[in-house]
C-alpha cells in the first residue's frame, strides 16, 4: 500500500489503497455532478472559506482528491459529506469554479442508494424524519419532526432548553399544517431505497 | 396590461413561514396590504423539497417543487420569501427545461401543465418592481438610528445553478436606506447559519451563529434584519454571545416603516425581545 505525497497534502490522512482503485468514480460522479472535479489544483480555497471544516474529517479538497484517486469507499462513508449543508461558500470561492456543494450533493445521494455505512447516522436520521413529514403532510411539521427525531436518535435531554423556549413562545405549532391532496403527495414518494416509515 | 393585475402576485409561503416564522409571513402580508400588493396563496402547496429531500431522493425533491409550479394559475409571477424554497422552485423549473421527458411525465401524473416561462421571484424583488422612490413616499415611520446588518445567509444569490438568474446582493440596504436605515456592512453578511446542523449538531453551530453576532455588534450594529426565516431562528435559539442583538425578519422592518400597529404580535415570538432596540429609537411605544 503506498501512500501518496499528493494525499497527504490534500489533508487526507489515511493511507490510500493503490491496489484498489474505482477507475471511474471520479467520472461517475462528474457526470451526475455537472462538475469538473478534475480542475481541482489543490488550493484549498474550498477548504479555508467552509464554515463546518473543523467538524468535518476530510476539508473538501480532500474529497476531490480522494475521488480522483478512486477511493469509492473512504469517500462515501466519509463525515464530510453529511456535514456539508449546502451553503456553497466553497462553490462561489472555488477559483476553478467547481461547484463543490453539488459534489457533496452527489455524493450523499450514492452513499444511500449503496448501502454504506453512513459516518453520521444521526444526520440521517434527521433527513429521513423530515422526509416522513413530507409523505404524510405534504409540508414540514417541525415539532413532529423534532419529537420523533430525538426518539431515533434518544436523545430527549439534549437541547431540550431550546426547545422548551421555542414551545413557550408558540414558535413550534401543535399541529401540523397538511396538503389537501395527500394522495397527490404520496404518489410522488418512489425512492426504492428508503424503508418503510 | 393593467396597473391592478400587476399588482397581483402567487405567492408561496413554505412550511417554515406558514409555523414557526409566522411573525415574518404576517408581516409580510401587512406590508404588502400596506401597499395595495396582492400577495394570493397559491392553493394546496407542498414544502418546495427541502434539503432532505434532495438529500434522500433528487427525483423526489423535483417532482414536490414541480407540483408546486403546477397550481400556480396563469398570468401572475410566483413570489417566494424563504431564499431555499426560492432556490428549489427556480432549480425545479431549470432542470425541467432541460429535461421534457420528465416534464411530461410530470404533467401527466398531475393533470396538470406546468408553466416553464412563469417568473419566480422574491418578495425583495417585488418592492423592486414597485420603485423604491414610490416605497419611501409610502413610509410612515422613518428608521432613523436603525443601524442594521444586512444578513442575507448563503442561499439568496450564491447557489451557482442559479448563476445565471437574478441576484439579490445589495437589495436589502437600498429598500431599508430608502426608508431611514443605516446599513451596516462590515459584518459577516454572508456566512451561513449553520441550516439543519443546527438540529442535529448544536454544539459546532454555536460558535458560528456566535461569530456572526460578535461579528455585527463589533461593527456597531443594533440588530441584524435577516432575509430567510431559518437564519433568523438559528441567529436566535443558537447564540450564547455576550451581546445579544435582536434578529428582525426583513417584512418586519418594512411593515414597520410603513406604519404597521400590529408589530407586537410579530414580535412577542422573538427569542430575544426586539423591542429594547426600536424603543430607545421611540420607533414603537
Amino acid at each position: 500500500m503506498a501512500r501518496s505525497q499528493l494525499a497527504v497534502s490534500a489533508g487526507i490522512k489515511t493511507g490510500i489503497d493503490m491496489d484498489r482503485q474505482d477507475r471511474f468514480l471520479a467520472d461517475e460522479v462528474m457526470a451526475r455532478s455537472g462538475a469538473n472535479l478534475r480542475a481541482c489544483y489543490q488550493c484549498r480555497a474550498c477548504a479555508s472559506g467552509c464554515p463546518f471544516v473543523a467538524a468535518m474529517d476530510y476539508p473538501p479538497n480532500a474529497v476531490l482528491r480522494l475521488l480522483i484517486y478512486g477511493q469509492r469507499q473512504e469517500v462515501l462513508r466519509c463525515g464530510t459529506i453529511w456535514v456539508c449543508v449546502g451553503c456553497h461558500t466553497c462553490s462561489s470561492q472555488c477559483p476553478m469554479a467547481i461547484d463543490l456543494a453539488a459534489v457533496m450533493d452527489t455524493l450523499r445521494l450514492m452513499a444511500v442508494e449503496e448501502g454504506v455505512a453512513i459516518a453520521k447516522p444521526h444526520i440521517l436520521d434527521f433527513h429521513e424524519e423530515v422526509l416522513r413529514s413530507l409523505e404524510r403532510y405534504g409540508r414540514a411539521h417541525k415539532l413532529g419532526i423534532m419529537l420523533r427525531y430525538k426518539m431515533a436518535t434518544s436523545s430527549w435531554l439534549k437541547d431540550l432548553d431550546v426547545g422548551l423556549k421555542m414551545l413557550s413562545k408558540r414558535k413550534l405549532d401543535l399541529w401540523p399544517s397538511k396538503v389537501k391532496d395527500i394522495k397527490e403527495i404520496d404518489g410522488l414518494f418512489q425512492c426504492y431505497w428508503r424503508k418503510a416509515s | 396590461m393593467s396597473q391592478a393585475s400587476q399588482m397581483d402576485f402567487s405567492y408561496f409561503p413554505g412550511c417554515s413561514l406558514a409555523t414557526t416564522a409566522a411573525e415574518s409571513n404576517l408581516s409580510m402580508m401587512k406590508s404588502a396590504r400596506l401597499l395595495g400588493l396582492n400577495l394570493i396563496e397559491l392553493e394546496d402547496w407542498n414544502c418546495c423539497g427541502s434539503s432532505s429531500a434532495s438529500t434522500m431522493c433528487k427525483n423526489l425533491a423535483l417532482a414536490m417543487a414541480a407540483r408546486n409550479l403546477s397550481l400556480v394559475p396563469a398570468g401572475r409571477p410566483l413570489v417566494a420569501m424563504c431564499p431555499r424554497c426560492l432556490h428549489y422552485l427556480r432549480s425545479a423549473q431549470i432542470c425541467l427545461k432541460n429535461d421534457p421527458d420528465t416534464l411530461k411525465n410530470l404533467e401527466e401524473q398531475f393533470g396538470r401543465p406546468i408553466n416553464l416561462d412563469l417568473e419566480i421571484i422574491h418578495f425583495m424583488e417585488v418592492l423592486v418592481r414597485y420603485g423604491l422612490d414610490r416605497l419611501g413616499e409610502k413610509a410612515q415611520r422613518r428608521l432613523k438610528g436603525l443601524k442594521f446588518v444586512p444578513y442575507y445567509g448563503c442561499t439568496l444569490f450564491r447557489p451557482p445553478r442559479l448563476a445565471r438568474q437574478r441576484y439579490f446582493q445589495g437589495e436589502m440596504e437600498n429598500i431599508l436606506a430608502k426608508l431611514g436605515a443605516e446599513a451596516v456592512t462590515t459584518a459577516l453578511s454572508y456566512r451561513c447559519c449553520g441550516s439543519f446542523l443546527s438540529a442535529t449538531d448544536p454544539e459546532v453551530v454555536t460558535p458560528l451563529v456566535n461569530e456572526i453576532i460578535d461579528s455585527a455588534a463589533a461593527a456597531k450594529a443594533n440588530c441584524l434584519v435577516t432575509a430567510c426565516a431559518m437564519c433568523q431562528l438559528n441567529l436566535e435559539i443558537r447564540c450564547t454571545a455576550k451581546t445579544r442583538l435582536p434578529i428582525f425578519h426583513f417584512s418586519e422592518i418594512l411593515a414597520l416603516a410603513l406604519g404597521a400597529k400590529d408589530y407586537e404580535t410579530w414580535f412577542v415570538r422573538h427569542l430575544v425581545d426586539p423591542r429594547p432596540v426600536l424603543q430607545n429609537l421611540a420607533l414603537v411605544a
